[in-house]
């Protein structure tokens, strides 16, 4: 390389050296060694991350025979050395060789790969069922046979992802309520969608499978090991994807029961104040809070909506319409739009508030409230 | 018979029914697409560079990276090998033109239409396509953008270029080889199109099945792909990637052929294992055609089908092996010069080579549990289509363009280019396996801040790599308005084959009587 070429290359490199230093002296907490996949804490995550590593290695063996080879080609047989070339051009030989010795490789890799595979599949028998649902952009898990069921959302504020505030530890790490699972048992995910197409992914279990509408994934988990675990939906899913994080706490089998019966508790307790009569205070309170974690997403913030996408809900003829009409859209969603039915996610509570909350705000002007059991009422003449 | 090119720029551009023409619309084009989906990386990667949103919402995240998708793979990676086919078969193989030259200027010019509907979705109400590159159901129909529909027949267009120019190469080479080229001597280059080409006619019309069952689904009320109706969302993945996995082939298989012929060349020494090449080619596609759901490892298919399409899978290893060895043992006893062409075919074999190597991880079931959809399947398919496909395209045009305008490229401009390119893919790439396996998912317009300081890194990377280009552009242009004039007909010492024995640069009509082969 000429002396003008290396000025160049200096040129561009060293602002970009400088820009790495200075990145790595930003971060406060450095994460440059996460460089590989967790072992996990389960039997599949350790089969993972088994075979992960044989196939590493083997391809490390291979590449430093062949890259070696190469470079050794390139620093020996250069012409500046004033080597003659040597003209041959087929060795039936060593072209059967290397088309049977990667067979071979790959014969022998067949069995761990097979073996590891089967221990994903291994599904029967489980002590609990959870069925996983993917909703844009939130989980909701049910716990079958037991009448818990609950949704679980990102937790992380606006400000903390627009930079208007500084981003907490766990910054899209965090949800509203983590699924519960106990030590020692054999968890089976049965794993679903309910609009588009999601993934539910927890690395440390090595439980990846896709959330389709109108189908039944099935993945497992047994761990004995207690703790917090967090994961990541992995099928793009709309604006919110990045936004629908998954957290899992392990509970020893002890405290689970607990937690069990304290959630079974409080969903009895729940049936009682869906009769109770609401004031247009608590109504409001509440519809804001359910409204900014399960619309504001699609409808914005203050009910303008995105033209073309997503309609605004200010002056909506549905919104200052009759209640009727606007309860049924909350039970039915709209078929073929976004707009999905939130009748199994959001209570009865839930419902009333945040219809009471639109027709009250941002210069809607009803008037009206809406009760809890105008919810239930509706749901049950249908 | 010796007319030269139309005077008038328009007609000559515009109605041109030359081989030669039409290849370097077609490589301008590809490069104007290069650089807009570059730009669309660029916005991706500056997002990217730290944790939060800065500077686009998620919803335009989406449409970028979609769009980054489509217009890399569809508009720049595909017609810049159609461009290199068509300038270089017919002289490759001793013909005066491609065998149907006004499909071929067709085959050209509805392209830049497909492309200017697609890139007008981005300022139409409700946005451009939003679901990935991919474009799965229900996200794609049910959910999408209403601007879904010029998507769809932007995708339309585009496979009937792609199948119209495969047509003329497949005719152009069984019909119109020089008395002697027979088809164990045709130039690797040639042999791995005419494979491509018949990938490319099986698989287009399953692409052009896919976004058609979109289109009733989205406007006719059919459901095919929706679950509440009787359909299924993942048949559309599974004719998706029947169509896509043979498509990652057909974007690298003539990037083999250009490296077959470039290493040859400054070894100084023929290809080692000629048959052993085509053979390998053709086993490849074949089993490009049966291994497709490797890609929906995820989906919950009975351990069966996963069992098979692991299998399958790693098979592809073997003739992808050859293919490696033979390239590495022409070198091996050569008489090797490190030219720019040279350089980017060198790095080529091994960075496309550690991309087979995620390729074989990927293609173990259990282990791709973990890597499906994150950073990690990211940084594969960039080993493999960036510094494979898009470095052998610029490997070729170093290579041949001399040839072409009869002018020499700046060598220290290109070498300059070249290291920057290969130190800043790999600060590009290399971090995202990191990331992936680390838990990053991949289409992620924010992320949490254990993964904050390779993102950083590889965003950097980008920009460096973004630069390179412009470099590129520049060195190439130079080259055709103010390059030292050559006229050597060989242009490269160790160069063999007919489209050497041309005069330099090659005039607009070539090969009107064949040329004579021992
Ligand atoms: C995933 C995005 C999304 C979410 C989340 C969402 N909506 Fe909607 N909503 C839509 C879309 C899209 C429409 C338009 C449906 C149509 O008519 O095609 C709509 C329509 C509506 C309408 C009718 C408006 C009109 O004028 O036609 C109301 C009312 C409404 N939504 C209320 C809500 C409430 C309350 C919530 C929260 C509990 C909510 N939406 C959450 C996407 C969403
Ligand atoms: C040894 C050869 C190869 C093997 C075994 C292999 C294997 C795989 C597997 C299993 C996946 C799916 C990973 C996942 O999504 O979880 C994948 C993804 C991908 N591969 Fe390869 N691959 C090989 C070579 C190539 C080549 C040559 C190309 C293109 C030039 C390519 C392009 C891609 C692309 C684009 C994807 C991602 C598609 C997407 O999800 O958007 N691969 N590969
Ligand atoms: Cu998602
Ligand atoms: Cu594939």
């Amino acid at each position: 390389m000429s002396k003008r070429a290396r000025a160049l290359f200096l040129g561009l490199f060293s602002p970009m050296i400088l820009c790495l230093v200075a990145g790595g002296a930003i971060a406060e907490e450095a994460t440059w060694n996460s460089l590989n996949m967790p072992e996990g804490v389960t039997e599949v995550s350790q089969a993972a991350y088994d075979i992960h590593m044989i196939m590493i290695w083997i391809c490390t063996v291979i590449g430093v025979a062949v890259f070696g080879f190469m470079f050794y080609v390139m620093f020996a047989h250069r012409k500046s050395k004033g080597v003659t070339p040597a003209n041959f051009h087929e060795n039936l030989t060593v072209e059967i060789l290397w088309t049977i010795v990667p067979a071979l490789i790959l014969i022998v890799m067949a069995v761990p790969a097979t073996t590891a595979l089967l221990k994903v599949y291994d599904t029967e028998n489980p002590d609990i069922d959870i069925k996983v649902t993917g909703y844009q952009w939130k989980w909701q898990y049910e716990y079958i046979g037991e009448g818990v069921k609950f949704m679980s959302e990102l937790r992380t504020p606006q400000d903390e992802i627009y930079g208007r505030a500084p981003k907490g530890e766990h910054y899209l790490r965090e949800v509203t309520e983590p699924l519960v699972i106990p030590t020692n048992k054999k968890v089976r995910f049965l794993i679903t969608g309910n609009d588009v197409i999601h993934s539910w992914w927890v690395p440390d279990f090595a439980v990846k499978r896709d959330a389709i509408p109108g189908l039944f994934t099935a993945a497992w988990a047994k761990t004995d090991q207690a703790g917090i675990y967090v994961g990541e939906c992995t099928e793009l899913c709309g604006k919110g994807h990045a936004f629908m994080p998954i957290v899992v706490e392990v509970k020893e089998e002890a405290e689970y029961d607990q937690w069990l019966a304290a959630k079974k508790e409080e969903a009895v307790i729940y049936q009682s104040t869906i009769g109770k009569e609401w004031t247009d205070a608590e109504l409001m309170a509440k519809g804001e809070s359910v409204y900014a974690i399960s619309c504001a997403g699609c409808h914005q913030a203050k009910g303008e909506g995105i033209p073309g996408v997503f309609p605004g809900l200010v002056d909506s003829s549905i919104v200052t319409g009759p209640v009727e009409d606007h309860i049924g859209i909350l039970i039915n969603g709209v078929a073929g739009s976004a707009m999905q039915s939130f009748a199994d996610q959001l209570s009865e509570v839930d419902i009333a508030a945040v219809i009471h909350y639109k027709r009250n705000s941002w210069g809607n002007e009803m008037g009206d409230t809406v009760q809890p059991i105008d919810i239930l009422n509706y749901k049950q003449t249908q | 018979m010796a007319h030269g090119p139309s005077e008038s720029f328009f007609s000559r551009w515009l109605f041109s029914t030359n081989h030669k023409d039409i290849g370097t619309l077609y490589l301008w084009f590809s490069f104007a697409m290069f650089l807009l989906g570059g730009a669309f990386a660029m916005v991706i990667r500056a997002e990217l560079f730290q944790p939060g949103m800065q500077l686009i919402e998620p919803e335009f995240f989406n449409q970028m990276t979609t769009m980054h998708g489509l217009v890399m793979v569809f508009g720049a990676i595909m017609p810049a090998f159609v461009g290199l086919a068509n300038w270089m078969i017919p002289m490759m193989i001793g013909a005066p033109d491609m065998a149907l030259p006004r499909m071929n200027n067709l085959s050209f010019w509805i392209l830049p239409f497909a492309f200017a509907i697609l890139v007008a979705t981005l300022f139409m109400e409700g946005g451009g396509p939003n679901f990935g590159w991919t474009f799965y159901a229900p996200l794609s129909t049910t959910y999408a953008p209403d601007t879904v529909n010029y998507f769809i027949f932007g995708v339309h267009i585009m496979g009937a270029s792609s199948i119209m120019g495969s047509i003329n190469i497949i005719a152009t080479v069984i019909n119109m080889r020089a008395p002697g080229m027979t088809y164990m001597k045709m130039p690797l280059f040639v042999w791995t199109w005419v494979i491509t080409a018949f990938l490319l006619v099986a698989v287009m019309p399953v692409l052009a099945g896919a976004v058609t069952m979109m289109l009733m689904d989205i406007n006719f009320g059919t459901s095919f792909f929706d679950a509440a109706g009787g359909g299924d969302p993942v048949l559309f993945q599974h004719v998706f990637w029947f169509f896509g996995h043979p498509e990652v082939y057909i974007i690298i298989l003539p990037a083999f052929g250009v490296v077959s012929q470039i290493i040859p060349t400054f070894s100084r020494k023929p290809l080692f294992g000629y048959s052993s090449m085509v053979y390998a080619t053709a086993s490849i596609a074949f089993l490009s055609f049966i291994v497709w759901a490797h890609h929906m490892f995820t989906v919950g298919m009975p351990i069966a089908g996963e069992l098979y399409f692991m299998y399958a899978t790693m098979l592809i290893a073997v003739p992808t092996g050859v293919k490696v060895f033979n390239w590495v043992t022409t070198m091996y006893k050569g008489a090797l010069t490190f030219e720019t062409p040279m350089l980017f075919s060198i790095a080529f074999v091994i960075l496309f080579t550690f991309g087979g190597f995620t390729g074989m991880m990927l293609s173990i079931a259990a282990a791709d549990t973990q890597y499906h959809d994150t950073y990690f399947v990211v940084a594969h398919f960039h080993y493999v289509m960036v510094a494979g496909a898009v470095f052998s395209g610029t490997a070729a045009v170093y290579y041949w363009l001399p040839k072409w305008c009869g002018r020499m490229y700046d060598e220290t401009m290109g070498k300059v280019q070249f290291w920057i390119a290969f130190i800043a893919f790999n600060i590009t790439f290399m971090p995202q396996h990191f990331l992936g396996l680390a838990g990053m998912p991949r289409r992620y317009a924010d992320y949490g801040l254990q993964f904050a300081d390779w993102n950083m890194v590889s965003s950097v990377g980008a920009f460096m790599y973004g630069g390179a280009q412009l470099l590129f552009l520049f060195n190439v242009i130079r080259t055709i308005g103010w390059g030292k004039p050559i006229d050597d007909p060989k242009v490269w010492e160790g160069a063999e084959g007919l489209e050497w024995t041309l005069p330099t640069p090659a005039p607009f009509h070539t090969f009107s009587t064949p040329p004579v082969l021992k």
